[in-house]
């Protein structure tokens, strides 16, 4: 155990002395996030909405009006025809039309109930998603207004029709993905360079020869990492929280054990890497391209997964962060629990549990 | 017992043979010089004996334990210093010892007596990073964090390569310093003017031992006389020497020139051969041998 | 009249606070073979990269091949040739892929190439090995086509840094004789090594303790001067020496 601890102290000792180390631990997920952050909601300034009101009383206006009030939209057509919808799309004069049905207000104050339609333009699916999330926002806070003055409780559907991409399901925001990728970079990247490390400088030799056994050098070489990401986590989340104003629906207890899990499953691989490199620079080039790659590109973060040819959507089926990414967008912003993730928390594990059972095979007692 | 007993050792990488049918025997307490070159195998053979790698065929046993099976009990024995310096240059020399002990289950105050003499000049040091040490000191510093656990078995992977020849001899009055403290040494070096300094050696080249023993008798095993010329025209003359055996007999030393010649030729027979080169010679004299000089001849034939 | 290759005065390089290199005054003549000696850390590597026109001196004066060291490095690159322990030839490249690397980056014509491949590799006796990886060459001979590269382009001078670190001594014996066939050609060589005996091979030495040249002489001169028998007498009194003085 004084073993143990004695090489947990050392790695943190590397860690805090190298200022490159501590750059890419901290800086560059909070970086990464303000970017994807701020690009993404400044894109939703001025979105061009299409109203067609077929009703066109006081509270289909009103609604209209707090939409445009808002902030984030902006008329680009008013139509008269459902017909119309899709060639105002093709013009590229709305991103998101808004239909009220017929007799709107009458219907909401008399049967407490009435239903609008959100059709969006999904073949930019993070926009289509973001903004109808806006619109039923602006809509629930308006209900939420009404039901301060009426007794029984009102209620607006907002159904959604997406045209385009009509399944949406692969649409995430960017705080999940990031925290995929910046759990995946720091937890795999920086373990397999640490112990590429220590073999090219020779001390690995001598680490092999002593009584530490294997299982200790891994525990020792993992441990700092593991907390380090655990901070990152919290670190993206509370960030996440507070300047960008995500919810955190679902049980925050819940949330932290998942990204333990991940983390773990992302330090195995980063050991299953360090088996096979020999140097820093091996270690770092698998990492980029095995890691950094494809969780941008193959786990949905930046392209929706329906969306892509069948051989990359079997693909990505191997790509752990997609997973992760989906329970994250369904604890945080979904609000649902356990019984909904399970799922992918056990293929989470699976993960865990073969790259685990793959690195301590491999990582070797001996030099060959 | 031996310390280490290695049987017909074979370890090959590809289609490169490091280690060749290699046998040897090393007493307890012994201090051993593995000599040879660049590519002899000193390194394969050294993590061989460490159970770092595995034989081919043939065996190592290190204190009767099998490198294959009962390498835990070897490596509780064992101190080791790879080539490189086995330091993190990000700590500083302190937490480095202090490091190295606690691994190997000991603190630094337990066998202080055996590092004393080498780490006292670190001490003023111990605040400073390892990898600002200047090479004499980094090399002191290794030295001590492989001895710290007062290991049995100290196996050093050519600690003088690329070392001064001041620092070089410093390091070799270490190691004397540790004899007699029941403590096997074994020593790899590409530089033969060190086997003087070693109770026994052993010459490889590609693979294989070409001789072992002490170096006092490797010498008495070298062929024919050794004769050392002096002349101003050193390299007209060894061309000659050699033109006229019609083979490698003279070889240079410095400013002189080693020649052996077969060992019934008399000095006379030796200054004739010479006075038909019509080059002058300033001295010549019979020596002894050099390890050197014995390497070149074994690995010549 | 001998005419001086390398002509350095009150030569001097600080990084910083640090003084690598302190008032170094000596002159390199033309054919000879000019030791350079000094313990590790003794500012070595630090003059050697100034010679080669690599960095540039803080103060002094300096002349390499008739190039000046501040405004002519291009003009130093041109006319030398350098080769080190630890990098010398690609790995990866066959023996003549690096030839024709090296002849091409000094603006060797192919012909030009050709020809003196051809001789080089005839001289070394290994025209059949020239398709070989140099990664599958003994390290001995790896060291001997290295030094064959670096005067391909026949520079007025070759700076050796320790070349034959961990060389066999017979293969460091054959480097020898390369370096006394190059001596013929008319190239300078200049040399650093830690095997004393190759010092004694030297025509003339320098010896730097803590920045400072504390002896240039021939070897003879200098075990005369120190009443020792070796060179590695001399070595060691006289970086003790300069290790009480600092």
């Amino acid at each position: 155990m004084k073993r143990l601890l004695a090489f947990i102290r050392k790695e943190f000792l590397h860690i805090f002395r190298d200022p490159r180390t501590m750059i890419i631990l901290f800086g560059m997920p909070v970086a990464q996030l303000l970017i994807f952050g701020f690009v993404i909601s400044n894109e939703i300034r001025d979105a061009k909405i299409a109203i067609l009101d077929k009703s066109n009383d006081q509270q289909s206006r009103e609604i209209v009006h707090r939409l445009l009030s808002s902030g984030y939209f902006r008329i680009g057509a008013e139509l008269e025809t459902e017909s119309s919808i899709e060639a105002c799309f093709k013009a590229n004069q709305a991103n998101l039309v808004v239909v009220f049905e017929p007799d709107f207000g009458r219907k909401l104050e008399r049967n407490h109930r009435a239903s609008m339609q959100l059709i969006a333009d999904a073949s930019d699916p993070n926009m289509a998603e973001m903004l109808s999330n806006y619109v039923q926002g602006i809509v629930f806070e308006y209900v939420n207004d009404l039901n301060r003055t009426i007794e029984s409780p009102t209620f607006i559907q907002a159904s959604y029709r997406m045209i385009f991409n009509p399944a949406l399901k692969g649409v995430y925001m960017f705080v999940p993905g990031t925290m995929a990728l910046i759990l995946m970079l720091i937890s795999a990247m920086m373990t397999s360079i640490t112990i590429a490390r220590e073999k090219e400088m020779g001390t690995m030799e001598v680490l092999l020869v002593s009584p530490l056994n294997p299982f200790q050098i891994l525990i020792g070489k993992l441990t700092p990492y593991f907390f380090l990401s655990l901070i990152n986590a919290s670190l993206i989340l509370l960030m996440a929280y507070f300047v960008f104003g995500l919810p955190i629906l679902g049980s925050s207890l819940l949330l932290v054990l998942v990204s333990m899990l991940f983390i773990l499953m992302a330090l195995s691989l980063g050991v299953l890497i360090s088996t096979v490199a020999k140097n820093q620079e091996v270690a770092m080039f698998i990492s980029m391209f095995a890691l950094l790659l494809p969780t941008l590109l193959l786990s949905g973060f930046i392209f929706p997964i329906e969306n892509m040819p069948k051989i990359l959507q079997y693909l990505s089926i191997l790509m752990p962060p997609k997973y992760f990414i989906i329970i994250l967008k369904n604890l945080m912003i979904k609000g649902i629990g356990m019984s909904y993730i399970w799922k992918e928390v056990a293929i989470l594990g699976l993960f865990l549990l073969v790259f685990m059972l793959i690195s301590i095979r491999k990582f070797k007692i001996r030099l060959e | 017992m031996n310390a280490i007993s290695i049987h017909n050792l074979h370890k090959s990488f590809a289609s490169n043979r490091a280690v060749d049918q290699v046998s040897l025997n090393i007493d307890r307490g012994e201090l051993f010089g593995l000599i040879g070159p660049d590519g002899a195998g000193k390194t394969s053979l050294m993590r061989l004996i460490a159970s770092l790698l595995l034989p081919d065929s043939g065996s190592v046993h290190v204190f009767g334990f099998d490198t294959r099976r009962d390498y835990r009990s070897i490596r509780k024995q064992l101190g080791y210093m790879p080539g490189r310096f086995s330091l993190y240059p990000d700590l500083t020399v302190e937490e480095n010892l202090h490091f190295w002990a606690t691994v190997f289950g000991t603190t630094i105050d337990r066998h202080y007596h055996l590092i004393e003499q080498i780490y006292k000049p670190l001490e003023p040091f111990k605040k400073r990073k390892a990898g600002q040490l200047s090479g004499g000191m980094k090399q002191k510093l290794a030295l001590s964090c492989a001895l710290i656990h007062s290991p049995s078995l100290l196996l050093l992977d050519e600690p003088t390569t690329g070392v001064d020849a001041v620092s070089r001899m410093e390091f070799w009055d270490m190691l004397q310093g540790l004899k007699g403290k029941d403590m096997t040494l074994l020593v790899s070096t590409p530089y033969m003017d060190e086997a003087d300094l070693c109770d026994r050696i052993a010459l490889m080249q590609q693979g294989k031992i070409l001789s072992a023993g002490n170096p006092h008798h490797l010498r008495t095993q070298f062929i024919g006389r050794l004769w050392e010329v002096k002349t101003p025209q050193i390299h007209p003359l060894k061309q000659r020497l050699n033109a006229h055996f019609g083979r490698e007999v003279a070889h240079l030393f410095g400013q002189c020139l080693h020649w052996t010649s077969q060992a019934d030729m008399s000095i006379d027979k030796v200054e004739q051969v010479l006075e038909q080169f019509h080059i002058p010679i300033d001295s010549l004299r019979e020596i002894e041998p050099g390890i050197e000089d014995c390497f070149i001849q074994i690995a010549r034939s | 009249m001998e005419k001086d290759i390398i002509r350095v005065r009150n030569l001097t390089k600080k990084f910083g606070d640090f003084v690598a290199n302190d008032q170094l005054t000596f002159e390199v003549k033309k054919g000879e073979i000019f030791g350079f000696l000094g313990a590790n850390g003794a500012g070595k590597t630090t003059a050697i990269r100034m010679l080669c026109g690599l960095s540039k001196p803080t103060s002094g004066e300096m002349e390499v091949a008739g190039f000046d060291a501040y405004t002519q490095t291009e003009s130093i690159k041109k006319n030398i040739g350098y080769m080190s322990q630890k990098f010398s030839l690609y790995d990866d490249l066959t023996i003549w892929e690096n030839i024709r690397f090296f002849g091409g980056i000094y603006g060797l014509s192919r012909s030009a190439i050709r020809d003196r491949s051809k001789e080089m590799l005839t001289r070394l006796g290994i025209v059949n090995l020239s398709n070989r990886l140099i990664r599958d060459i003994p390290p001995g001979w790896k060291q001997k086509i290295a030094f064959s590269v670096a005067i391909l382009h026949k520079p007025q001078i070759v700076f050796l840094d320790e070349p034959t670190g961990g060389v066999d001594p017979v293969t460091r014996r054959q480097f020898w004789d390369l370096i006394y066939e190059a001596i013929d050609q008319g190239i300078t060589v200049f040399v650093t090594t830690h095997y004393m005996d190759e010092a004694e091979y030297c025509h003339r030495l320098s010896m730097m303790v803590n920045g400072r040249i504390v002896a240039l002489d021939s070897p003879e001169a200098l075990k005369q001067r120190f009443g020792s028998i070796s060179m590695n007498d001399v070595f060691v009194q006289l970086a003790r020496t300069g290790e009480k003085s600092s």
